[in-house]
């Protein structure tokens, strides 16, 4: 076992536990943090694979930003400890069991073709050779896919214009 | 890799963690020293002079009460989160440090060593990154205090976090336009060794809104509202004493000492000084410019002080209409001038006139559109909506 397996295996048991502590606890904040944890450990993954600048932006976007506005979220609606049974659990069960078997499904799937070695071999030839640099990203974001690029910016654009449309209406009606 | 080669590498590198950790908590010791000093000279009083010479060790002494003072944990807080929250926010400050780089190289024994922990091609993001996660130390610390003060300092101070961690960004793009790399070791050799090859003058508006925004995110003076004495009895640590108390105030200072290194390294020539750091051999080249990278640091750092002393603090709307109405479009601005402009003439003199004109421009246009925007406050307005003490702030 070389040093990069042990990282890996490690990274991934630190992502599967974050994952399984964030449905395990009963406070809104602990979840909260649990899914930070699995963010960091992904973060790693990615390191590992070579692609850096994900992993930064991995970190950044979801770690620094997103994650923030939810524990925003949590303590000023004050959340208390929440229960399966009490507030989500009549109406979401059905919702949740059809979830569940789809994502257990797509587990298997993957589990089972990966035992024929296909999968995991071309990731790992992937990874061993190419280390992306933001510089390789940049360049296929503004020639491969600037279409595609600008589409997502353009999306982005609209849900900052509507953000600012609803928020400007609230205020106008209180006044 | 061979094999004596990655034995340099790994003991190398740890020395390099020690010297560098240490030399942050002998920085952290000497700043509460010489910002109490040098508040005192500038207040015209003394300051703390009796514990050994100048009043130098009293920092230690500092230290020593607080590590003998009783460890109150409040019964109303939440445990985990209130013992974790000091070190979420002391632990981000300290790892910065890893990708600066405080000097250009020493050789010994034939082996040259990078004066830098680690060297990684995404440097600037890495900085980002990790600034971004001290918010956490700050909400965490002020929910699990249980207590209202502690949570609007913590939720002043997160908003402010988040709110100018934007403008911190867009300021460095312009740079990295002109560097191509992410590297700081790179952003750092790019720059000549005078100082009008520094960035700073080619990036002027964007230094000015780095540095603005690099002293809301330490939360010092004049954005310092998330510990407003007068409104939030100390905010978000409120409710700590002992260590912990002294872990938040670490914190801060390291975030000062680590803001100013990545602000010389960025904007102020890393360790370039006029040709001195190839003076010597390769011994004393790299220790010279280590030398130097120090002695910037610190004048930065006295920068910080003097600002503290300098200007009131600001009110909270004024602060976020500064952070979202006229800092980010400076930064935005500068931005689509540098790139525009290097593209076309490729120069940097032409490059750095067009910032600061562009940045003049769009100054006064927001400053011009806030001054016909904002409503002048009238009394019966202000008894709805202002508390007291806001009040008092305009009157």
């Amino acid at each position: 076992m070389n040093a990069e397996q042990i990282l890996f295996i490690l990274f991934g048991a630190v992502s599967l536990i974050g994952a399984i502590a964030v449905i395990s606890f009963r406070h809104p904040i602990y979840s909260a943090l649990s899914l930070i944890v699995t963010f960091f450990a992904q973060a790693g993954l990615f390191i590992l694979l070579g692609a850096h600048f994900v992993a930064a932006v991995q970190v950044i976007v979801y770690a620094g930003a997103i994650m923030v506005l939810f524990l925003f979220v949590i303590m000023l609606l004050n959340l208390g400890t929440l229960s399966v049974k009490g507030a989500l659990g009549g109406k979401l069960k059905g919702f949740a069991i059809i979830l569940g078997i789809l994502f257990a499904a797509e587990g298997i799937y993957i589990a089972v073709n990966s035992l024929n070695d296909t999968a995991v071999a071309s990731a790992e030839s992937t990874a061993a050779a190419v280390t992306t640099t933001t510089y390789d990203i940049g360049e296929l974001l503004f020639s491969k896919y600037l279409l595609p690029f600008e589409v997502t910016s353009l999306i982005l654009l609209a849900a900052l214009i509507g953000v600012i449309v609803l928020v400007k209406r609230d205020s106008q009606e209180e006044s | 890799m061979e094999n004596s080669q990655l034995l340099v590498l790994i003991l190398s590198s740890i020395g390099k963690i020690l010297i560098i950790v240490h030399l942050l908590l002998i920085g952290v010791m000497a700043m509460i020293w010489s910002e109490r000093r040098v508040s005192g000279w500038m207040q015209d009083r003394l300051g703390p002079n009796r514990v050994g010479f100048q009043g130098i060790l009293q920092p230690i002494a500092d230290g020593l009460k607080f590590l003998f003072k009783e460890d109150i944990i409040p019964d109303h807080v939440d445990k985990p989160l209130y013992v974790l929250a000091p070190a979420m926010l002391l632990v981000p400050a300290m790892v910065t440090i890893a990708v600066v780089p405080f000097g250009s190289a020493i050789t010994i024994l034939g082996h040259e060593i990078p004066l830098q922990i680690a060297d990684i091609n995404i440097g600037v993001l890495y900085i980002l990154a990790v600034t971004s996660l001290g918010v956490y130390g700050v909400v965490l610390g002020a929910w699990a205090s249980n207590n209202k003060y502690s949570l609007l300092g913590g939720l002043r101070s997160s908003a402010q976090m988040i709110s100018y961690e934007l403008t911190l960004g867009l300021a460095i793009i312009g740079i990295l336009m002109l560097t191509s790399s992410l590297s700081l070791r790179e952003i750092a050799k790019a720059q000549g060794a005078y100082p009008w090859e520094w960035n700073f003058l080619i990036h002027f508006p964007a230094f000015l809104a780095f540095t603005t925004a690099m002293f809301a995110e330490t939360n010092r003076l004049p954005f310092d509202l998330a510990e407003a004495e007068q409104e939030l009895v100390a905010g978000y640590h409120t409710e700590y004493s002992s260590m912990k108390f002294a872990m938040f105030f670490m914190a801060e200072y390291m975030n000062m000492i680590v803001g100013s290194t990545v602000v010389v390294t960025l904007f102020l020539g890393g360790w370039h000084f006029f040709g001195l750091e190839n003076m010597g051999g390769p011994v004393w080249s790299g220790l010279i410019s280590f030398g130097i990278f120090f002695v910037k640091t610190a004048i930065f750092l006295f920068v910080f002080i003097w600002v503290r002393w300098t200007l009131p603090r600001f009110r909270y709307d004024q602060l976020m209409n500064f952070g979202w109405k006229f800092l980010m479009p400076v930064a935005l601005s500068s931005i689509v001038v540098t790139g525009t402009l290097w593209i076309t003439t490729g120069s940097r003199l032409i490059v750095g006139i067009g910032n600061v004109v562009s940045a003049f421009i769009v100054a006064s246009i927001v400053a011009g559109l806030l001054v016909m925007k904002t409503p002048k406050p009238t009394i019966q307005d202000s008894d709805n909506q202002l508390t007291p003490t806001a009040l008092d702030a305009i009157e």
